[in-house]
């Protein structure tokens, strides 16, 4: 049976598709219509889901939509009735938006889906399932276990705000949950609004200032935000928090306990500010970690599945990892809510399995595929597009292509590098990336303020080889998908001097902190991808050709986008991207470009077409 | 009419009836603003959408 999933109206929408439980097909709409975090109905993504698939509107058994727009309505007048009459601005500005369209969404979709092919919008086969539902499908499934603990959380979805579950065989049900407003990715999400992040967006810049700052807020936080119980359940104080009656996440009360105003994205960022997310991820963690452990008690499960906004907390994921309550964890790669189209897809396909005793299907080492689910072209279709327009190539074998991208690495040169399927999900995990080599004491500074145009402070990942991993850092698992943080080895740090003990907050980012400073963070810590044979045989030649050059086999793995871009998706958004940035070597396919060798007048300001995340 | 059909299906099986009222009175309100303003058009509100 083949379905199809979507996800869409909030943000980061989706499609999926599954036959027969098998992910054929996954990609987020931004990709196609390059508009970060694109919440528009997913029309795009959905064409190419139907085109991979070879499919038509006869061929789906079911379609799918990722929550239910009902029972969000319901939370929504539960929440202003509760709260009358002080949300009255919020419901002022929510009302319209859901009378004149979100209760509409069943229509909304049926009309959206009959426009791409007659036939699609067919009421009968269009299904509904729970955000958290969905969000557990998507770790649970595509995982190699048998039987697993499932963890979602995230900031809300329709009531739910995290949910445990378990799988067994074909069967995934959910036996507890925590309902808004109490909500862990609420409370991480306040602390971005606060210190002058995007919600939604700039999660991962709080996670990434952490290491800067002390925790010095993080009993402030148990003491007025938070009550926490001993098995993770929690009550948020909703004193401090607007986010069920106004327009912002929190109020000037909140500001009270943490000394000031939000910071407005324009200010310059201070040590508390560092402070501040080092004590909220502190926070994040124990929380994490008491679910955890509770749980793992409570149904002696031995292996973890992840999804939800929050499992993209990947220093959060590594801490619950060296607990060592779970042998195995599974992290679904499209953790937020692009990945419950897939979730939505793999819930509904075994939902009818069950009625028919079917078994589950498995796959090692899991069925994502490396996430590598999205768009691919054709050497032939590479070349014709390239050449029309206007870049200057040359075409390699697959050992020249490997020769000569690891030598420009080696020599210092930020290498843009397009292969193969695109990657489903926030992160790029060798397909469209842009590399580089993590020896150099310069490189994170250069990428982040040449090529990325980004915050200085923001960390690169690492991408080794998977056989390599535990001789650089200190973990022997298996992280495909970039979501477990930690250390590097202590053999391959460097002791700090005296004089640079004494620095504090940014001013540490200067200091090398280890023979790989490049993807070490300040805490020694490293976003972990592994690479294997399987899933990216490509990009593993590249990392041995790069080890065999130089001895390290190690390569910075960022994403091929500038901020506030989606990541690339075609040969001409790689080109556009190479040419307004000051990467040096663009590998497209089998295709070579040059910078040296290009006509300037192909440069546009890339820099400033996006609005910043 | 679907869509109330739908609605009052909804919170008969979720067993809120109680929450028709409000519901009448959300509704008519919220016609009113979309009336007043000729868009739905409405701003980014974290948890709301």
């Amino acid at each position: 049976m083949l379905v199809l999933g979507i996800s869409a109206f909030y943000h980061d929408s989706a499609a999926a598709i599954v036959r027969d439980g098998h992910i054929v097909a996954a990609a987020q709409e931004e990709r196609f219509t390059r508009k970060k975090h694109d919440p528009g109905f997913p029309a795009s993504a959905v064409s190419y889901c139907l085109a991979v698939a070879g499919a038509n509107a006869n061929d789906l058994g079911a379609v799918v939509f990722y929550e239910k727009p009902f029972l969000k309505f319901e939370r929504l007048l539960e929440t202003y009735l509760a709260f009358a009459p002080r949300g009255f601005a919020s419901f002022r500005k929510a009302m319209p938006l859901w009378i004149s369209e979100k209760l509409f969404q069943r229509d909304l979709l049926l009309h959206e889906l009959e426009a791409i092919a007659p036939g699609l919008g067919d009421n009968a086969k269009l299904r509904f399932c729970e955000h958290h539902y969905s969000h557990a499908a998507s770790a649970y499934y595509p995982s190699p276990f048998q039987s697993a603990l499932v963890l979602t959380m995230d900031g809300v979805g329709e009531w739910a705000t995290a949910s445990a579950a378990a799988g067994q065989g074909n069967e995934l049900k959910i036996f507890k949950e925590i309902h808004f407003p109490h909500s862990l990715g609420l409370l991480y999400s306040a602390f971005t609004y606060y210190t002058g992040f995007k919600v939604n967006s700039g999660e991962y810049k709080v996670m990434g200032l952490a290491p800067y700052g002390e925790p010095k807020y993080a009993k402030a936080i148990f003491d007025n935000l938070i009550d926490v119980k001993p098995d993770g359940s929690f009550k948020l104080n909703l004193d401090y928090f607007s986010f069920c009656t106004g327009l912002t996440m929190v109020d000037e009360r909140f500001g009270a306990i943490f000394g000031g105003a939000a910071r407005k994205p324009s200010e310059p960022l201070q040590q508390r500010h560092m402070d501040l997310a080092a004590s909220v991820q502190a926070v994040t963690e124990e929380v994490v970690l008491r679910m955890t452990r509770s749980l793992a008690a409570e149904t002696n499960l031995r292996n973890l599945c992840l999804a939800g906004g929050v499992a993209l907390n990947c220093v959060a994921n590594g801490k619950v990892l060296r607990d060592g309550r779970f042998d195995q964890i599974f992290v679904q790669p499209a953790a937020g809510d692009a990945g419950g189209a897939l979730g939505a897809a793999l819930a509904a396909y075994y939902d009818k399995e069950r009625a028919k005793g079917g078994k589950r299907v498995t796959d090692t080492p899991d069925s994502m595929q490396g996430a590598f689910l999205g768009p691919s072209y054709t050497q032939p279709e590479i070349e014709t597009r390239l050449g029309a327009i206007g870049a200057v190539f040359k075409c390699a074998d697959d050992k020249e292509l490997i020769d000569e991208t690891a030598n420009a690495l080696a020599s210092g040169q930020a290498v843009g590098w397009h292969q193969g399927r695109m990657e489903f999900g926030p992160r790029a995990l060798g397909n469209r990336s842009i590399l580089a080599d993590p020896r150099s004491p310069t490189m994170q500074k250069a990428l982040n303020l040449k090529v990325k145009y980004r915050e200085s402070f923001r960390p690169f990942a690492p991408s080794v080889l998977r056989e390599r991993v535990a001789d650089w850092f200190e973990l022997d698992a298996d992280s495909p998908y970039m979501l477990l943080v930690a250390d590097v080895k202590p053999a391959r740090r460097l002791a700090m001097t005296a004089k640079e003990k004494q620095l504090f907050g940014i001013e540490k980012l200067n200091v090398l902190r280890s023979k790989i400073p490049a993807v070490t963070h300040i805490d020694y810590s490293a976003r972990i991808q592994t690479v294997h044979a399987e899933t990216n045989p490509r990009f593993r030649a590249l990392i041995s050709g790069f080890e065999q050059l130089t001895g390290c086999p190690v390569l910075v793995n960022t994403s091929f986008n500038v901020r506030g871009e989606p990541i690339v998706c075609t040969p001409e958004d790689a080109f556009s991207c190479f040419m307004g940035t000051e990467i040096d070597f663009l590998a497209i396919g089998n295709c070579i470009l040059r910078k040296n060798q290009q006509n300037p007048a192909l440069a546009k300001d890339h820099k400033s077409a996006f609005d910043p995340d | 009419m679907s869509v109330l059909t739908e609605l009052a299906e909804f919170l008969l099986t979720r067993k809120k009836l109680w929450l028709i009222p409000l519901l009448a009175v959300f509704l008519l309100f919220g016609g009113l603003f979309v009336l007043s303003q000729g868009s739905a058009v409405a701003p980014f509100i974290y948890t709301l959408f």
